[in-house]
């Protein structure tokens, strides 16, 4: 476990004084706002928090007053419970709060439904944390806006020039030609509770499917939230025990249940699972997987450096995911980047748990 | 090239052996003539290029990449070709100037007169044109890693299912087709003239044993059988015959079916001109003895052959049986017959690599039990003795393994009361079961009596038992490590398991410095407390004491064949 960093070295002076630092700087408890008085995506219950979305180690439960978008409040308050918080604000897209002498404005992220980029003002100084993103293609959820800035807070989840994800289309097509070719055995595919699933769903029914897709029920309060917002996401049946071994079926439940003892009810199954992770073989085949689909709801690395550039930021603070190579490729840029070297975040989205060395067992 | 890799993609994760057989069998009945031929080629192993080296393609990388990023990605990802797979930049270029796809027949046939300085700059524009997919199977392809679970046999068994032939009508005409292949495919499909033997040392398939049952004993007539020793080498088949202009073609085939005369070039010259096809086991034989086969092993680790080796290590032939000679086929023939033609054609050849197995005398079962308890008595090398084999007097040879003509009957094995320490995960229809045990016995450590791992098994158990040890690896798991859960073992909690195995060598890979051979769960000891298990002393005496093996793929090592 890495210590957090309490500060980050002076950047240059602004025009009107105020350095980046001041505006913004890292505690324990996640990015603090000082002259607001609040943090962003805290992992430890404080006073008052700015959630960008609702994945778990951004949103947690248990603080004094919380703002977010609706829907990451709605997000929230299914999986928490409706006092997730002593208090709440919803604060829609396009829409600005100011805080003390600090305007914060929350801008779409692609990254799930409800997420945000928050736009931090000051004065002429602009800080945008960007919590997580994607650039790429999501029915399920409002599309990524570039806002220029000075300072642009990236995540790094899949920071390395390996991880460039394939078009969906693609993916989405292995899936339906396994079906075809194996018309006798389920295709059980982990994704993760909020945003990969529904987005899966989503793709699954650009692509034509029509048949009713089967959920474990530990997806289905937040399926039923992204269809009471109006995402068509066509027939989604939560499992039950009449199902029988729904062979030939898509079912789709939590990366945790792909292995479960829950599987067994199912024909012979297929594995797949849908994360930016299954590009890498290793990965896949660590957790078992036969049918790895590479859907990421995380930028790629051409994705992660194409925003750098678009927002015109001259320096890039990353919070977490492969660091070293983003801040590498940001110095080659002529850009100034640093590692926040934050805990507590690794995306329930995509991050994944260590694996053990093998070699070490014998 | 794309169809190709998204096939080898799919295979590579795929762990069911008829799943691995649907895929094959739709991509070849769905793929035009050439380019499902040279994969046919690739996925039996029959496809090598000499210039495409590791070496190349770090240097092909680097002039594209920026060096510290490739050395994050490369310690990222830990294999080369899927390293450069995934970070390969598209070079820029105009939007109308897509370059187009190699398919693998034109991979295949440029890379045959390819010149080496040109290589460099036609494989870039390969990789410029593939997908991160193409690219992979691209670089495994012809760095010669395509290791994805299929073997030969496979591969024919899904050529058969295009069209009314038995895999083992494939095997038959196998070595007389080269890639592309057309003339199999025609012939496979219904559509053409069965393809003649062309090579006058073609492989022909082997006859498998069952292994016998104790209640066997009661329905078999020791009388109708003759019993020979199964000796602990490696399986081949030797063929040497002259071709159309007189020369002498000599192959050892192992019983797959792969020639690997190459490995043993001094054992195939010594069979030149047998004029026949012998199935038989390759061992090395110094100064009159069988080595056991520790010492097989080491000459098969070796890449290159050197005279050295060769002195050092010779190779020979002990033979069971007759294919073919005297321009005909002899498998329809008695085992009699062949018997007393083998034995012939082994006097005249007179040479010391080749020799006739000897016949294990007996008159009773009993007999019998006997002389395998104790082959020594017999005059035989009794380390590198396995078991002895049955044969009916009266059976053809057979390909494949007909039931009732041939019995296996192993040497007991060893056994060891072992503790469960590490549970992984299985993989296909066990995927939701800890079915994959790593055991362990006993050593002084520098704080006491401490488990050592020795060994990993995966099968011996029941249905049943599976459910109870997956069960018992949930309830009592004290850590996580991905797909590995360690278990209880403390010498008062913990589960026994009797570990049977065919022998046991010292390692230097292995943490208790033991390589356990075949290792299977005898049975479940719920009754036993951990502290009771064995010590390492009694498998360490075991390991220097009794003739050793160690695991290479032998008639019982099916898993490692497919
Ligand atoms: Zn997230
Ligand atoms: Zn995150």
């Amino acid at each position: 476990m890495r210590a957090y960093r309490a500060s980050i070295p002076a950047g240059k002076a602004y025009l009107w004084g105020m350095r980046p630092t001041d505006l913004l700087k890292v505690l324990p408890e996640g990015l603090y706002c000082p002259s607001a008085d609040v943090f962003i995506d805290p992992v430890r219950p404080v006073a008052r928090a700015l959630i960008t979305h609702g994945h778990s180690d951004h949103a947690r439960a248990g603080h004094g007053a919380v703002l977010a978008t609706p829907e990451t409040l709605a997000i929230m308050s299914v999986r928490y419970g409706a006092n997730f918080a002593g208090s709440t604000q919803a604060v829609g897209y396009g829409e600005s709060v100011t805080l003390g002498d600090t305007k914060f404005r929350f801008v779409p992220a692609g990254h799930v439904l409800g997420s945000a980029q928050i736009l931090v003002e000051a004065g002429p100084l602009r800080i945008v944390v960007s919590g997580d993103y994607k650039r790429a293609a999501d029915p399920t959820c409002a599309a990524f806006e570039v806002v220029p800035c000075d300072v642009f807070v990236t995540e790094a989840t899949f920071g390395l020039p390996v991880f460039r994800h394939p078009p969906l289309s693609d993916e989405v097509q292995k899936l339906l030609h396994s079906l075809a070719q194996f018309p006798q055995q389920t295709h059980l595919i982990g994704a993760y509770a909020l945003g990969k699933a529904q987005r899966l769903m989503a793709l699954i029914r650009q692509a034509g499917y029509e048949k009713p897709i089967y959920i474990h029920g530990a997806l289905e309060n937040l399926t039923r939230l992204y269809q009471a917002h109006g995402i068509d996401l066509g027939e989604i049946r939560k499992i039950s025990p009449g199902d029988g071994a729904l062979a030939g079926e898509i079912v789709i439940c939590p990366p945790s249940a792909i292995q479960d003892r829950w599987t067994r009810r199912f024909a012979d199954p297929i594995t797949a699972f849908a994360s930016g992770w299954m590009r890498i073989r290793a990965r896949a085949r660590q957790r078992g997987v036969e049918l790895p689909l590479v859907v990421s709801d995380h930028a790629d690395w051409d994705d992660l450096c194409r925003t750098i550039q678009e927002t015109g930021a001259h320096e890039i603070w990353v919070t977490h995911g492969a660091e070293d190579a983003l801040v590498h490729w940001c110095h080659v840029q002529g850009l100034r980047a640093q590692p926040l070297h934050m805990v507590g975040y690794g995306d329930e989205g995509e991050a994944e748990p260590p694996l053990a060395q093998e070699s070490g067992l014998l | 090239m794309n169809r190709f890799a998204t096939l080898i993609d799919r295979l590579a994760y795929e762990p069911r052996r008829n799943a691995k057989l649907i895929l094959l069998r739709d991509y070849f009945a769905s793929t035009h003539d050439t380019e499902r031929g040279y994969a046919l080629a690739a996925l039996t192993g029959s496809l090598s290029f000499k210039n495409a080296k590791p070496a190349l393609i770090r240097t092909l990388v680097s002039a594209r990449t920026d060096p510290v990023l490739f050395g994050l990605s490369y310690d990222f990802i830990g294999d080369l070709s899927e390293t450069a797979a995934l970070i390969w930049p598209a070079a820029a270029r105009p939007h109308d100037d897509v370059p187009e796809h190699p398919s693998l027949s034109t991979v295949v046939e440029t890379l045959a007169t390819l010149g080496k300085a040109e290589l460099p700059n036609r494989l870039a524009a390969w990789l410029d044109a593939l997908d991160e997919t193409g690219r992979w199977a691209l670089l495994k392809l012809i760095t010669g890693g395509l290791r994805i679970g299929v073997s030969a046999r496979l591969a024919k068994t899904a050529i058969a299912a295009l069209g009314p032939h038995a895999p083992d009508a494939i095997e038959d005409v196998w070595h007389g087709v080269s890639p592309p292949y057309r003339e199999l495919f025609a012939w496979a499909e219904g559509r053409g003239p069965r393809p003649e033997h062309s090579d006058p040392a073609p492989f022909r398939p082997v006859m498998l044993a069952h292994a016998i049952e104790d209640s066997d004993f009661d329905t078999l007539d020791a009388k109708d059988f003759v019993a020979e020793w199964k000796w602990d080498g490696i399986r081949v088949q030797a063929v040497s015959a002259a071709d159309e202009d007189g020369r002498i073609v000599t192959r050892l085939y192992s019983r797959t079916g792969d020639d690997i005369s190459n490995a043993f070039p001094d054992l195939a010259e010594a069979l030149a001109g047998i004029n026949a096809a012998i199935d038989g086991e390759l061992l090395i034989i110094r100064d009159g003895a069988v080595q056991d086969f520790n010492t097989l092993q080491k000459r098969l680790n070796r890449t290159a052959v050197t005279a050295k080796m060769v002195q050092d290590f010779p190779a020979a032939i002990r033979a069971y049986d007759l294919l073919f000679a005297d321009g005909r086929d002899w498998r329809e023939a008695p085992f009699g017959e062949r018997r007393a033609r083998l034995n012939q054609i082994v006097r005249e050849h007179g040479s010391a690599r080749l020799e006739l197995s000897p016949l294990v005398p007996f008159g009773t079962w009993d007999e019998l039990r006997a002389a395998r308890r104790d082959p020594a008595a017999l005059g035989a090398d009794a380390k590198a003795i396995e078991g002895v084999m049955l044969k009916r007097a009266d059976s053809a040879y057979l390909p494949g393994r007909p039931k009732g003509y041939w019995y296996k009957w192993k040497r007991d094995p060893f056994t060891v009361d072992a503790v469960l320490m590490y549970a992984q995960r299985g993989h296909g229809k066990r995927s939701s079961f800890y079915s994959d045990y790593t055991f362990g016995v006993w050593r002084t450590g520098p704080h006491g009596d401490e488990l050592v791992p020795v060994g990993k098994a995966y099968f011996g158990f029941t249905d049943a038992e599976l459910r109870q040890i997956d069960a018992f690896v949930r309830r009592n798991t004290t850590n996580r490590f991905g797909p590995v859960r360690e278990v209880t073992h403390t010498p008062d909690e913990g589960l026994v398991f009797e570990v049977a195995f065919e022998g046991l060598s010292r390692s230097t890979r292995h943490k208790s410095g033991l390589a356990m051979r075949f290792p299977r769960i005898a049975r479940l000891r719920w009754d036993k407390p951990p502290r009771e298990a064995d010590r390492i002393d009694a498998l360490e005496t075991l390991a220097d004491g009794a003739a050793m093996r160690l695991a290479v793929p032998s008639e019982t090592d099916e898993r490692i064949i497919e």
